[in-house]
């Protein structure tokens, strides 16, 4: 089974959603990182989103 | 005076950029009031109270990006827009310049970088629990920088992580290094052998440039966000971190941060260290009885620098009687400082105010300063009933945290914009009852890169203006960072010294350095 401690053994690569700055900083200091370009899904509402997740499977 | 605004179809920009575009438009000339924000309800009911929710953003969606300028005409207004229009295409231009592939979801990037083992995610929180559950169950660890989320989303997160031997850090965990990296609000700091674990963003930041500045070094820095360690978490992440810790064999030593556990936590915590961990602990429960500390195994400290020093020490083979004989000397030298400062006053000059951009950071100037001049009044005060009426209006002896909701509603926290700060430095300085003026800064990625070049001039004003009027005001000074940050220490010190401002060594020592000065005038309620 994986441990917590693995990731401390392995290089630190990054997904970063959100914040740009964050992905900034990770590549100032030599992180391998990567951004998503998130945006909020057009169904905004909680139902018509559950809805759809559920369609997906994502959920 | 005229408003008007534009509502863009589908952009999305983070909220800190958002938040940054607002106040350049913001200190436009005729400019009353602007902002740039999403069609979320909450910025369109903030929008309605300021009086510039237009009738074109009434049934504006989350992805919708909305302008709003009110200005003393029409034409500024305009201008005011097209510099809101030019400064966000400046930044989407920056990412395309560079060619980046910046993949649509959490799936594409899975696809771009196969070995990424982290996400970090930052968005509102309604929509960051579901990303984090999505991230989970590829196998990532996860850094949850986002706050309201709700408890039962982050129980079942941390329960789903526990099982897969994964992290879950936060949400609303500001601050993390991992592997040496610096996520979020961190300080860069040298690597060694003391793992942490902490439920306290700002105080795991202190502790960790404490004992790197002691020359010692960081292996892991684990953050849990705060509520991990109430009642209903149950200690979660908390527990797995030190687990995690004593499996690392790059750590020797263990510190563990946070403000008083539930006791029920406490107790599981305690039972772990007891049973399972072989290795050092050092332990900083601010405002919790550190018998409690003792009792469960680990050292206990009293302040966040202690908790470093003792920390540092250990790493460095040093015998306990070491630290001690430095905070002893300190003591003295504090003592003198204070005496010296309290010479300088006039009559009507008996308090301090500190003013907070860490929360930690606060809490424990606040427990300092109780032992030395009592209780002191605050937004977020340690006695219920020292809780300021208006939280913009400081009272007698006053420590604000300028991080609270009520301070950042629409604007970035204040680690990264002053602005409201220096607005407050100069209103207290104006107070002829102020004798001393406590102020943090917390260097590391994340918070403002200039701090120097900002609060130099300011304090200059502050100390001219009240000057002007025969009173010397004291300016006492905690940074928090490393000469490795990207700001500097030392070079931050220094143009704080040219300013006329006492630079401690810790937070700890600047709020005993304010307190003494106030207890020598009188200034004890």
């Amino acid at each position: 089974m994986r441990k917590i401690s693995d990731l401390f053994k392995q290089e630190l690569q990054v997904i970063n959603i959100g914040l740009v700055s964050f992905k900034e900083s990770l590549e100032d200091v030599g992180v391998k990182v990567i951004q998503v370009d998130w945006r909020p899904s057009a169904a905004t509402d909680d139902e018509t989103r559950d809805a759809l997740q559920k369609l997906l499977g994502s959920k | 005076m005229a408003v008007k605004g534009i509502l863009k179809e589908g952009e999305y920009y983070d909220s800190v950029t958002l938040m940054l575009v607002a106040r350049d438009v913001l200190a436009l000339e005729g400019v009353e009031d602007a902002a740039v924000v999403m069609g979320t309800e909450q910025n369109k009911s903030i929008l309605e109270t300021s009086g510039i929710l237009l009738d074109m953003f009434k049934n504006a969606i989350d992805s919708d990006l909305l302008i709003a300028v009110k200005a003393k005409d029409e034409a500024t207004c305009d201008a005011a827009i097209q510099k809101a229009k030019e400064l966000l295409t400046s930044r989407h231009s920056k990412m395309q310049e560079t060619g980046e592939y910046m993949p649509k979801s959490l799936e594409g990037a899975v696809d771009f970088l196969p070995d990424a083992n982290m996400v970090i995610i930052s968005l509102a929180g309604k929509y960051a629990g579901d990303e984090a559950m999505k991230a989970l169950k590829k196998g990532l660890h996860v850094m949850l920088f986002s706050d309201n989320v709700t408890i039962e989303t982050e129980i079942e997160l941390k329960q789903y992580g526990k099982e897969h031997g994964l992290l879950v850090m936060g949400p609303d965990c500001g601050t993390a290094i991992i592997n040496g990296a610096p996520l979020c609000f961190a300080n860069v700091v040298n690597r060694g052998d003391i793992g942490i674990v902490a439920a306290s963003g700002t105080g795991l930041q202190e502790v960790s440039a404490v004992i790197s500045n002691e020359g010692a070094g960081i292996s892991q820095a684990i953050g849990t966000g705060g509520r991990d360690v109430k009642k209903d978490v149950g200690g979660i992440m908390f527990i797995e971190g030190i687990k995690a810790l004593e499996e690392d064999p790059e750590t020797k030593y263990i510190a563990l941060v946070s403000k008083p556990p539930h006791p029920e936590v406490l107790k599981k915590v305690a039972s772990l260290i007891k049973t399972e961990i072989k290795k050092p602990v050092v332990g900083i429960f601010l405002g919790g009885d550190p018998k409690v500390v003792e009792e469960a195994g680990a050292i206990p400290a009293n302040t966040l620098e202690e908790a470093g020093l003792i920390a540092s020490s250990l790493s460095k083979g040093k015998s306990m009687d070491e630290f001690k004989q430095l905070l002893e000397e300190r003591e003295k030298e504090l003592l003198n400082l204070a005496e010296k400062e309290s010479k300088n006053k006039t009559a009507t000059q008996k308090f301090v105010r500190g003013l907070y951009t860490g929360g930690t950071l606060c809490d424990e100037a606040m427990l300092i300063s109780r032992t030395i001049i009592g209780e002191v009044y605050g937004n977020a005060p340690l006695n219920p009933q020292f809780k300021l009426e208006d939280s913009w209006r400081s009272k007698e002896n006053t420590f604000v945290d300028l991080g609270e909701d009520e301070f950042t509603v629409g604007r970035p926290h204040p680690m990264i914009d002053f602005t409201l700060r220096n607005k407050k430095i100069l209103e207290e300085a104006n107070d002829k009852e102020v004798a001393v003026i406590l102020l943090d800064v917390v260097l590391g990625y994340g918070s403002n890169m200039k701090p120097g070049d900002e609060l130099n001039p300011i304090i200059k004003q502050a100390k001219k203006s009240a000057e002007a009027d025969g009173r010397n005001i004291t300016f006492v000074c905690t940074i928090t960072g490393t000469d490795k940050d990207p700001q500097g220490r030392g070079k931050v010190k220094q143009q704080l010294e040219d300013a006329g401002a006492l630079i401690m060594p810790s937070n700890a020592a600047a709020s005993k350095l304010a307190s003494y000065i106030v207890k020598n005038i009188g200034g004890v309620k």
